[in-house]
């Protein structure tokens, strides 16, 4: 490599100024914290010192290992609904004419602006036994008696998918918006019907924004708790363990040993993303 | 027997904000190299989308093989097109670009890889298989694009400005090819470019587009020799176009007359009416200055400037009215005539084109 003149260095130097500020703020809110996890995830706890593992080796319980499946289940059929729903929409939004493209963006950003808590409070009346969604079923006739919506993981995923599909659409959206659509009309011209077409074109040219899209819906729905508490999920989730475990029974050591596997687990599916070429999940 | 294999009629379109395209007909016949030729937004690309079905016209047929296709999709039709961004699907080797007309027309993958095996060695780039797109420079996309269009075996191959993108070497070297390669598989060719040279040394026959018509439509030699309008005489080539009055009607030749002097007109190329107004198109290479006057002539002009044009001096001159005229010698740049010096404007009366007048069909 070649080396760098003096005027390089000292514009480095001049660079590394502005990354300062953001540099500290990270070191503060981010890494200490991390720091304080692990190290109490790994310290011996109670009266005694030094470190041990035994808080990972303890999480290898039947029921603690559920717990991470409902959480993981509940995280990829959240991606999985999300990206059904959110890709086409997102699809349609990029080729929408341009004075319906704002419209469709608003109705996509400004649930964005308010609390989900209210947002989800707002579900939950709709959905409730005697509530607008049963009454307007009744009133079609469709049923005869009210549905029990809340509680059930229907209901759950119907709050998650709600709350984080916005990270779907975005993405997604990004990457139709810049796709090339000359390519489309190369592979009908070359015989290939619409659906072939996009399954052969638009897809693999649009897959690095569902991939962004995928990583920014599953990694906050792993540990995403209170939306199943909300809607009466009697579902355990990672994140209602860790809480009880810091809460509750003020297990600190258990509790930082789950927030790490949970922290390895998505910086691992980052990484993986990384590895297969996207950059900067689609929202830059 | 020439038989007509691509005919459009009376199309025309429009996508909100006037003509796109007013009308136009069109018959190719088959093997033909036809060039649609003009100016950005003279309607040109619209019309080859229509041909291939990218685009519909909003009144109108295309008719192929004597079949109308003006309803069918693109994917349904026997044409294919190379585009001007070439449009290689990025996320596939140039090996998969050139099969995946066959591969979704769902031919067995032993007639794939034999056909893309032929139509590599066809472009000459056997050694690029593997390759991607983003690997390769301009003129090796563009000779994948031509393969990957040529492979499923269309009976018409529509160009839109293939060789824009290149540089003028590369472009004049691929003129060459292009040609050559239409000879050799007889496929039809539809043509667009809005670069005159390249529309005169490869067609069989140019439709000049203007305002979504064509102006003219004929053999380069007739679009050259004879143009038929104003626009037609300064797109292509150069010229000086001269406006006068038929004075009088002589058997073969014509006299006209302006106020800067008279002028011999070849009565055989147009219908000419006494005291009727003509233009009279005299391309740049066909008009003379000489010192002296030449019979039959009356243009004296005088000279502006004189600059080497590269085994010829072009000579700028101007006439009694202002206009400029610019003629041409084999002279060495050293007998050019002086800026200022008297010159007498002449040429082959049955060399220059009348492109208007009263009588003159519109």
């Amino acid at each position: 490599m070649a080396r760098k003149t003096a005027a390089q260095k000292r514009e480095d130097r001049r660079n590394a100024l502005f990354v300062l500020p953001m540099a500290c703020m990270a070191a503060l809110l981010v890494a200490l914290p991390l720091i304080y996890v692990l190290v109490t995830s790994l310290a011996v706890g109670g009266e005694g010192s030094g470190f041990t593992l035994a808080h990972y080796k303890a999480l290898l319980r039947a029921d603690y290992l559920k717990v991470f499946a409902n959480s993981l289940r509940l995280a990829l059929d959240t991606t999985l609904i999300s990206l059904a729903v959110g890709y086409p929409f997102a699809y349609c939004m990029a080729r929408a004419p341009r004075r319906w493209r704002s419209l469709l963006m608003m109705l996509v950003i400004i649930p964005f602006w308010t609390s989900a808590l209210v947002r989800i409070y707002g579900w939950k009346i709709l959905l409730q036994a005697n509530g607008p969604v049963n009454a307007v079923l009744r009133g079609l006739g469709l049923i005869e008696s009210n549905i029990k919506f809340l509680g059930s993981y229907g209901s759950v995923l119907l709050a998650m998918v709600y709350c984080l599909i916005s990270l779907m659409i975005l993405p997604c959206h990004s990457a139709v918006d810049k796709m090339d659509f000359t390519l489309v009309e190369a592979a009908r011209d070359l015989g290939a019907r619409p659906w072939r077409a996009f399954v052969t074109v638009t897809l693999p040219q649009t897959m690095p924004g569902i991939l962004a899209g995928c990583v920014l819906v599953f990694v906050p729905s792993v540990g995403m708790f209170y939306l199943s508490d909300i809607m009466g999920g009697g579902l355990v989730l990672v994140g209602n363990l860790i809480r009880d475990q810091l809460l509750k029974v003020r297990d600190w050591n258990t509790g930082s040993a789950m927030s790490m596997v949970l922290i390895v687990m998505s910086a691992a599916l980052y990484l993986l993303y990384r590895r297969s070429g996207g950059d900067n999940l689609g929202v830059m | 027997m020439e038989e007509i294999l691509l005919s459009l009629r009376n199309i025309s379109k429009n996508f909100g904000e006037g003509d796109v395209l007013a009308g136009i007909s069109l018959d190719v016949r088959r093997g033909e190299f036809v060039t649609l030729l003009g100016a950005s937004g003279c309607g040109k690309t619209t019309t080859l989308r229509i041909i291939s079905g990218l685009e519909t016209p909003d009144t109108g047929e295309v008719i192929l093989n004597g079949q109308d296709m003006t309803q069918l999709p693109p994917e349904s039709r026997p044409v294919n097109t190379v585009f001007q961004s070439y449009a290689l699907f990025p996320h596939m080797n140039v090996e998969k670009n050139v099969a995946y007309g066959l591969r979704v027309r769902g031919a067995d993958k032993k007639t794939i890889d034999a056909r893309v095996t032929q139509m590599l060695e066809l472009v000459q780039m056997e050694s690029y298989r593997k390759r991607m797109p983003a690997q390769l420079s301009g003129g090796q996309r563009q000779r994948i694009a031509i393969a990957r269009a040529l492979a499923p075996e269309p009976q018409l191959l529509l160009l839109d400005e293939p060789l824009g993108a290149l540089d003028l070497q590369l472009r004049r070297q691929m003129q060459v090819e292009l040609k050559r390669l239409q000879k050799k598989l007889g496929i039809t060719f539809i043509y667009i470019t809005h670069d005159q040279e390249e529309a005169v040394g490869m067609s069989d026959r140019i439709a000049v587009m203007r305002n979504g018509r064509f102006e003219q439509l004929g053999t380069p030699e007739e679009i050259y020799d004879a143009p038929r309008t104003r626009y037609v005489a300064q797109f292509i080539g150069r010229s000086t176009i001269l406006t006068a009055k038929v004075e009088r009607v002589d058997g073969g030749t014509a006299l006209a007359r302006n106020e800067n002097g008279c002028f011999p007109v070849d009565a055989a190329r147009a219908t000419l009416r006494e005291g009727e107004t003509i233009e009279l198109c005299v391309r740049t290479e066909r008009m003379r200055a000489s010192a002296s006057p030449v019979e039959g002539f009356d243009l004296p002009a005088t000279v502006r400037e004189a600059r080497y044009a590269g085994g010829s001096v072009l000579t700028y001159a101007v006439l009694a009215d202002g206009s400029e005229a610019v003629a041409t010698s084999e002279a060495r740049m050293a007998d050019a005539p002086e800026p200022g010096a008297r010159v007498y404007l002449h040429w082959n009366p049955a060399q220059a084109a009348v492109i208007g007048g009263a009588s003159y069909g519109a």
